[in-house]
């Protein structure tokens, strides 16, 4: 057992902590944010020189070995500066999802150029009606000569303005909120029938609302294989889950960083507010909530390439309670003793405060993965490590029985 | 970075569980699985047989007679120990005074007290907090003068844990009043059995004897009993916290009690089915599962940054705040499992291992008495308000 950063780890970690020092001043993030695409161009292609695009895929995909610590590091370090470019839809899902799924020639044809910065991804699953349920997709794919016809709706998909191929989930066969059937495809961006209606976030990033309207695909759109795209969906979804913990324990950081310099410096009644023992416990809070984040995402990033399915998703879904409780506290915490300060546009406070509520609504929130972990509990400990019997065991989210 | 075990811990834990599974007394083992009220004699059985294999002072580098474990060895040792319902390790002599006597003590200290408190045939008591000294720790006024080679102790100490069974005591005495409070205090070794002192119990509200009163009356105390220089007692006190704070977390502790509790929500009944499959109750004991997950792996990163030689940072701080939180919860949640069979009060089934009929399932008896108990963790050791302040000041510079 060793919890250490490696050498090579340390100068990533040092590397992704100097790109966000020079690039992602507070002003110059404002600046970035009224961008045409939100981000830089120039940023991503650095990133890419870099390999961090990479950096997370095998050698047999072209990417460099590494694997959930790597991007831990990146992430938590974007998360300190709010970084804009679209690492998660693009490297964390899109890529994962064709890294695990892809054909050969899919890889080549996106991963290769991905990896490269020369093309960037989305991914659609969510619908109207899907809450947290990755399997309640009623975009419809059927067969048509010899490729695929989707038509349907999807949502609030992160970077799709930008994406040059959108992963799409739809349901080629079975009943609604039903995980098999489900099947995964890769549609360009400009596709003919795909609409977008672009729109920025609460956070600043940018998303689109997506119609599609008899799209058609070739057969080796397919990513993965007809009915089953399930597991692989719910395996990117749990990596995306300990990225985004990674990326707001960043946040965390920042944000008790600022509180704590400005209850240093703010006078009121003659005194630093920070003299106040009201306001130092609650700051000892923040800090201590900030500190049980990041042990909990490095328990989930050490464990989310675990084999077993269980192990994954317990760890995935208990770092995204932690996340959410000490993301809450800690962004509401620092916009209380900000003041009226906290609640302006002015300061970063707010900035870090917008994008930790969003990280909590990101693929269920804290009450949502606190169900799904409590499913499994309801089974004898003994057994915890082996699949409990019954379809309802393999449901995501995981349902209470009665 | 890597969550596993390497093949020699692998062996050090496949050893370590041998030798509790073989020396670890089975009537202690069932008091501490049941939950029963373990007497001076079961922690003693158990701390020798520790002492005999040098595990004891576990805690101790080897040029003091320790181990010298690793940070993993040091985990998978606390570990094995609480799964296999080994008592816990009482704290006085091994991790509080021990390593002041190693740290501040002279030659003729160390090999006095060392070898007893390793092998555990001398039974330690802590004299700190004082009836008007609480939080407020160095207002304290038991006084020790000069006489010739002794001090002369006059005073009293409250909060003394197990002092009923002690055969020693180390006490912050004033030495000096006329200077700021922290800079006339200072570190004694006091003999249980030397005229002038008596011991009165403080009964809990669980009706346990635990704590005491000590009273000292002209109690004469040789000067060699004085540990570092006379009046920089403080230092000994802040180092002997400080130290203290690593562990008690009670992490193994805290996960034992999470299982104990799933256990009993798996046997209770709840509208026919059993109330682990209530979803609000589940989602209840998934939430604490986190807390324990967090403070583990908050502990975890602590040892590491140890092991690489870094000074542990402010995450250290935070453990005993959270830790001693969530034995609170444990209580709290086993107590609302049990619902009204927690009210019955058995006192002999409870303190005196009588043969009493228990009242409803085994278990119910101990649940309300642990949760009234258990209030103590967030008071002693230092108030986790007292903790807060500590961290708001050192850490974080306010």
């Amino acid at each position: 057992m060793d919890l250490s950063l490696s050498d090579e780890q340390k100068q990533l970690q040092d590397a992704a902590e100097r790109f966000v020092r020079d690039k992602y001043t507070f002003e110059n993030r404002r600046k970035i944010v009224a961008t045409e695409k939100g981000f830089l161009p120039e940023n991503w292609a650095q990133m890419a020189e870099l390999g961090w695009l990479g950096m997370s895929f095998s050698e047999a995909d072209g990417g460099y070995g590494g694997g959930p610590i790597e991007t831990m590091i990146v992430m938590e370090q974007f998360g300190k500066g709010l970084v804009l470019e679209p690492f998660l839809p693009t490297v964390v899902l899109g890529g994962g999802m064709i890294a695990s799924a892809g054909t050969a020639a899919q890889k080549e044809a996106q991963l290769a150029p991905m990896i490269e910065g020369k093309k960037q991804l989305a991914f659609a699953w969510l619908e109207r009606q899907s809450r947290y349920n990755l399997a309640d997709v009623s975009l419809k794919a059927t067969k048509e000569g010899n490729g695929w016809s989707l038509s349907g709706h999807k949502g609030v998909v992160y970077n799709a303005p930008s994406a040059d191929t959108v992963i799409v989930l739809a349901r080629t066969s079975g009943g609604a909120r039903e995980e098999k059937g489900l099947t995964l495809f890769l549609v360009d961006g400009k596709a003919k029938g795909l609409t977008r209606r672009d729109y920025p976030t609460q956070d600043a990033l940018r998303a689109s609302e997506l119609t599609f309207d008899k799209v058609s695909v070739d057969t080796d759109a397919v990513l993965g294989t007809v009915d089953t795209a399930f597991p692989t969906v719910e395996e990117a979804v749990d990596r995306a889950i300990v990225a985004l913990c990674a990326e707001a324990t960043g946040c965390m950081d920042a944000i008790n960083a600022a509180t704590l310099e400005y209850i240093k410096t703010r006078k009121q009644f003659g005194v630093p507010i920070g003299k106040f023992q009201v306001l130092q416990h609650r700051m000892v809070d923040c800090f201590t909530n900030a500190q049980e984040a990041r042990s909990m995402t490095l328990m989930a990033s050490l464990k989310i390439d675990d084999k077993d399915a269980i192990v994954r998703r317990k760890a995935a879904s208990r770092a995204k309670v932690q996340i959410g409780k000490s993301g809450k506290f800690c962004g509401q915490s620092a916009v209380q003793m900000h003041g009226g300060m906290g609640v302006t546009d002015e300061l970063a406070v707010s900035h870090y405060f917008k994008r930790l509520t969003m990280i909590d609504l990101m693929f269920g929130n804290q009450q949502h993965h606190l169900t799904r972990y409590s499913a499994p509990c309801w089974t004898p400990s003994r057994s915890w490590r082996s699949p409990p019997s019954g379809p309802s065991a393999t449901k995501w989210p995981a349902r209470p029985s009665r | 970075m890597d969550l596993a075990f390497t093949p020699e811990e692998q062996k050090f834990a496949a050893d370590v569980r041998a030798f509790v599974k073989a020396n670890l007394p089975a009537d202690v083992r069932d008091k501490v699985k049941n939950g029963k009220h373990l007497g001076r004699d079961d922690y003693m059985r158990w701390q020798q047989a520790l002492g005999k294999k040098g595990w004891l002072v576990y805690t101790w580098p080897k040029k003091y007679g320790g181990p010298g474990f690793t940070p993993a060895e040091r985990y998978i040792f606390e570990n094995i120990c609480a799964e296999e319902y080994a008592p816990g390790i009482i704290p006085f002599g091994t991790k509080m005074v021990g390593p002041v006597i190693y740290t501040f003590g002279s030659d003729e200290q160390k090999a006095k007290y060392l070898p007893a408190i390793r092998e555990s045939t001398v039974w330690w008591c802590q004299g700190y907090s004082e009836p008007g000294s609480g939080s407020d720790l160095a207002s304290l006024r038991t006084k020790a003068e000069k006489d010739g080679d002794h001090y002369i102790v006059n005073g009293s100490k409250t909060w003394n844990t197990m002092g009923h069974w002690a055969d020693w005591i180390f006490c912050l005495v004033r030495t000096d009043s006329r200077t700021k409070p922290q800079e006339g205090i200072s570190f004694l070794l006091i003999d249980m059995k030397t005229p002038g002192i008596t011991v009165k119990p403080i009964i809990m509200m669980d009706g346990g004897h635990e704590v005491n009163e000590v009273f000292f009356d002209n109690v004469k105390v040789p000067l060699a009993n004085l540990v570092g220089k006379e009046n920089e007692g403080w230092t000994c006190a802040k180092f002997l916290l400080a130290n203290e704070r690593l562990g008690i977390a009670a992490v193994p502790q805290s996960k034992r009690g999470v299982e104990a509790l799933k256990e009993i929500a798996r046997a209770e009944q709840d509208n026919g089915r059993p109330l682990i499959e209530n979803q609000g109750f589940a989602e209840k004991i998934a939430d604490l599962e986190i807390q324990v997950t967090a403070l583990e792996y908050t502990e975890l990163r602590v040892l590491s940054q140890m092991a690489h030689g870094g000074q542990p940072g402010p995450e250290v701080s935070g453990l005993k705040i959270r830790g001693s939180e969530i034995q609170q919860r444990i209580t709290e949640l086993t107590m609302e499992a049990i619902g009204e069979y927690s009210a019955p009060y058995l006192p002999g089934l409870l303190w005196h291992g009588t043969n009493e009929a228990p009242v409803g399932p085994d278990y119910a008896h101990l649940a309300a008495p642990r949760y009234f108990n258990t209030r103590k963790t967030t008071i002693y050791g230092g108030s986790n308000e007292i903790q807060k302040g500590i961290i708001s000041k050192m850490v974080l510079g306010l």
